[in-house]
C-alpha cells in the first residue's frame, strides 16, 4: 500500500483481527480498531477485559499472535528495528509511572532523546525544560522521582514520553495509582495535550475526562470490543446490555 | 484572649489562619527518663534475670579484658633483636614483628630493593583513596590509573632505568596479596556482570553457557581451581610454552570470584521491577542501552552488600595461593616463624597479618556503606 491512496493510510493506528493468548487464556479476541491521526480514543471496561493488553500491543510491550497491527503506516513485526522505530514514535504513560528512580527528573527526560535520537545534551535539556513547563513542574528538574508526589511523578512521566516528540501517546490507566486529590492535576495535563491535537489512546475509568476530550469511546469486556461509539451516544444510549451494566456500576458513585 | 476588643491586625491574623482554632498545637514527645542512670536501670537491671545476665557479662569482661590489655600492651616487648628477652617477658613479643616485618611485608623480594614494592603500594593505595571520592570521578581519574598501574609494574619488575630485574616468582607478602585481590576485583567484575546478564538472557545458547560456567565454578573449591590452573592447565599448552605461575593463580581467582559475583548481581537484577524494563523499552532504548543506563545502575546498587561481601571474602581467600607456592601475606607471616629462635611467637605473627587483612576489609566494608548512603535517592519500592 502506498501512502495516500486509501483511507486507511491516514490512520495513525490500525488493528486488524488481532488475537492474543496468554498460554491457553484468550486475552484479545479478534480486535479491529482504527485510530485516525489526531483522534482521541478512550478505552474502558472491567479489569481483565484486555484493555491494557491491547494498547501494550501497539508498541510491542506485548506480542500479538494473530492479525495485523499498523502504526503510522508501518506494520509491527518481530524485526527489532521496526519495533524500535515504532517505539520512538509512540509515547507511553504507565499506571505505576515507571520513572527511573536512580536518575533525576531532568535525566529521566533527557536520557532517551540523547541516546536514542542522538540529540546534543544542550538541546535535549532545553526540550526537557520546555515540557516540564508544560506539565507545570519545572522547579522539580533536579529532584529524584522518589522525592515527588504521585501526581508530580505521573506528570514527569508524561513529559518524559513527550520529549521523544511522539505522534501518538498511549495512556495505560494513568490516574489509577494516584490519590484522589492528585488525579485532577494529571488529567489537566492530559486535556491540554489533547487540545494540542495529539493522537491518543487512553485506558481510563475517568468518565468526566472521556466526555471532555474523547472522540471515540471503546468498551471492552472479556477480550472483545463490545461497543465503540462517540462519547455522547456511548453515555446517553449505550446499545449493549454489558455496556449499560458497566456504566451503571461506575457512574453511580 | 483576655480582651474583648481586638485590634484589626488580630482579626486579620485570625481570619488568615482559621484552622489554628481547631487544630491542637504540636506537642513535644514525652521526655525519656534521666539519661545515664535511667538508661542503665531500664536496659541492664530491669528484672532479676536481666540483672543476673548483666553481672555475668561484667564478670566475664573482667576476666578477659584486663589480661588481654596487659598481654598486648603493658607486658609486651616492643623492640630488640634478642628473642631471649621476649621469652623472659610475660606479654606479647612485638619485637618479633619489628625484627621480621620486612620479610612478612615483602617476602622474598630482594632486601635492598624493598623500597620499590613499598613505593608501588603507596602509589597504589593513594590512587585508590583518591578514586573513592566521588568528587574525583572524572575522566582524568582513568588517565591517572593508566599511569599509576604501569609505574607500579615498573617498580615491581624493574629491568629498566637502572632498576635490577625482579622476576615475579620473587614477589611476595602484602604487594602480592594486593595485586591478586585488586586485579581479581577489577577483572572479575565485568565478567560477572556479563555472566549475570547472560544467565537471564532470552537466548538459550548464551544462557546455557553462563549457567554451566557459574554452576561448574561454584561447585568446586577455590583450592581445586588454583590446583587446576597451576597443575592441569599447563598440560594442555603446546610444548615449550609456559604461562607464569602468578598469572595462572590470578586467572583462577578471577574466574572463581566472577562466578560468585554473577549470582550476587543476578539477585540485584531480579529485584528490578518489570515496569523499569517496559518504560525503557517504550522509550525506544536498545537492549544494551537499557541495560547500561537503567537496569545495571539500579541492580548494582541493590547488590552492593553481597558484592562487597564477595570482594572481602576474595581478598582473604587470596591466601590460598600458598597451595601453589606463592608467597602471599599469610604465607610470609608463617614462613617468618621458621627462624628457630623466633619459632615460639606464632600468635604475634598471625595477629600482625590478621591486623593488615582486617584493615583492608574494614575499609571496604565502611566504604560500601558510604556508597549505599550516597546512592540513596529516596525511592521506596
Amino acid at each position: 500500500m502506498t501512502p495516500g491512496d486509501t483511507p486507511e493510510s491516514k490512520a495513525a493506528i490500525t488493528l486488524e483481527g488481532v488475537n492474543k493468548w496468554y498460554g491457553a487464556f484468550h486475552v484479545l479476541k479478534d480486535i479491529n480498531l482504527t485510530v485516525q491521526g489526531g483522534e482521541r480514543v478512550v478505552v474502558c471496561g472491567p479489569s481483565g477485559s484486555g484493555k491494557s493488553t491491547m494498547i501494550r500491543c501497539v508498541n510491542r510491550l506485548e506480542e500479538h499472535q494473530q492479525g495485523k497491527i499498523t502504526v503510522d503506516g508501518v506494520e509491527l513485526t518481530n524485526d527489532v528495528r521496526t519495533v524500535e522505530r515504532i517505539r520512538r514514535n509512540v509515547g507511553m504513560v504507565f499506571q505505576q509511572f515507571n520513572l527511573f528512580p536512580h536518575l533525576t527528573v531532568l535525566q529521566n527526560l533527557t536520557l532517551s532523546p540523547m541516546w536514542v535520537q542522538k540529540q546534543p545534551k544542550k538541546e535535549a535539556t532545553a526540550t526537557a525544560m520546555e515540557y516540564l513547563e508544560r506539565v507545570h513542574i519545572p522547579e522539580q528538574a533536579q529532584k529524584y522521582p522518589g522525592q515527588l508526589s504521585g501526581g508530580q511523578q505521573q506528570r514527569v512521566a508524561i513529559a518524559r514520553a513527550l520529549c521523544m516528540k511522539p505522534s501518538i501517546m498511549l495512556f495505560d490507566e494513568p490516574t489509577s495509582a494516584l490519590d484522589p486529590e492528585m488525579i485532577k492535576e494529571v488529567l489537566d495535563v492530559m486535556v491540554e495535550l489533547a487540545e494540542g491535537g495529539m493522537t491518543m489512546i487512553c485506558v481510563t475509568h475517568e468518565m468526566g475526562f472521556a466526555k471532555t476530550v474523547g472522540n471515540t469511546m471503546v468498551f471492552m469486556d472479556e477480550g472483545i470490543i463490545v461497543e465503540m461509539a462517540p462519547p455522547k451516544d456511548f453515555f446517553d444510549n449505550p446499545k449493549s446490555e454489558r455496556t449499560q451494566k458497566f456504566l451503571s456500576q461506575i457512574l453511580t458513585h | 484572649m483576655a480582651r474583648r476588643e481586638q485590634t484589626p491586625s488580630q482579626i486579620i491574623a485570625r481570619e488568615e489562619e482559621p484552622r489554628d482554632v481547631s487544630l491542637p498545637p504540636p506537642e513535644a514527645p514525652p521526655s525519656s527518663p534521666a539519661l545515664a542512670v535511667g538508661w542503665v536501670r531500664q536496659h541492664l537491671f530491669s528484672s532479676i534475670p536481666n540483672t543476673v545476665l548483666t553481672l555475668v557479662c561484667l564478670w566475664l569482661l573482667w576476666l578477659t579484658v584486663p589480661p588481654m590489655i596487659s598481654w598486648v600492651f603493658i607486658d609486651a616487648v616492643w623492640s630488640g633483636s634478642d628473642p631471649a628477652l621476649c621469652r623472659a617477658a610475660e606479654g606479647a613479643c612485638w619485637a618479633f614483628v619489628t625484627e621480621k616485618h620486612r620479610f612478612i611485608l615483602f617476602g622474598l623480594y630482594p632486601f635492598d630493593e624493598h623500597w620499590r614494592p613499598l613505593l608501588a603500594m603507596a602509589l597504589f593505595v593513594a590512587t585508590l583513596v583518591v578514586s573513592c571520592n566521588p568528587l574525583f570521578w572524572r575522566p582524568w581519574l582513568g588517565l591517572l590509573w593508566s599511569v599509576v598501574v604501569p609505574v607500579c609494574g615498573l617498580l615491581m619488575w624493574g629491568g629498566v632505568f637502572g632498576l635490577t630485574f625482579v622476576e615475579n616468582a620473587r614477589w611476595g607478602g602484602l604487594p602480592l596479596t594486593l595485586i591478586l585481590a585488586s586485579v581479581g576485583i577489577v577483572c572479575s567484575f565485568p565478567i560477572a556482570i556479563l555472566l549475570a546478564l547472560g544467565r537471564r538472557s532470552d537466548l538459550p545458547g548464551i544462557r546455557a553457557v553462563c549457567v554451566g560456567f557459574i554452576e561448574f565454578v561454584r561447585g568446586v573449591p577455590l583450592i581445586s581451581v588454583l590446583f587446576m590452573a597451576s597443575v592441569m592447565f599447563p598440560l594442555f599448552l603446546p610444548e615449550g610454552m609456559t604461562i607464569d605461575k602468578l598469572l595462572r593463580a590470578q586467572v583462577g581467582i578471577i574466574i572463581f570470584t566472577a562466578a560468585y559475583l554473577a549470582e550476587a548481581i543476578r539477585g540485584g537484577l531480579q529485584a528490578i521491577p518489570r515496569g523499569q524494563y517496559e518504560a525503557a523499552d517504550a522509550l525506544g532504548l536498545t537492549y544494551w542501552k537499557k541495560t547500561f543506563f537503567i537496569i545495571l545502575p539500579q541492580a548494582l546498587k541493590i547488590s552492593i552488600p553481597p558484592i562487597v561481601n564477595q570482594f572481602i571474602s576474595m581478598f582473604k581467600d587470596t591466601s590460598l595461593v600458598i597451595i601453589i607456592g606463592l608467597f602471599d601475606l599469610l604465607t610470609t607471616a608463617k614462613t617468618a616463624l621458621t627462624d628457630p629462635p623466633w619459632r615460639a611467637f606464632y600468635v604475634e605473627s598471625y595477629l600482625f597479618a590478621a591486623l593488615i587483612y582486617w584493615m583492608f576489609s574494614f575499609f571496604m566494608s565502611r566504604y560500601s556503606q558510604y556508597l549505599e548512603r550516597r546512592l540513596e535517592t529516596g525511592h521506596k519500592r
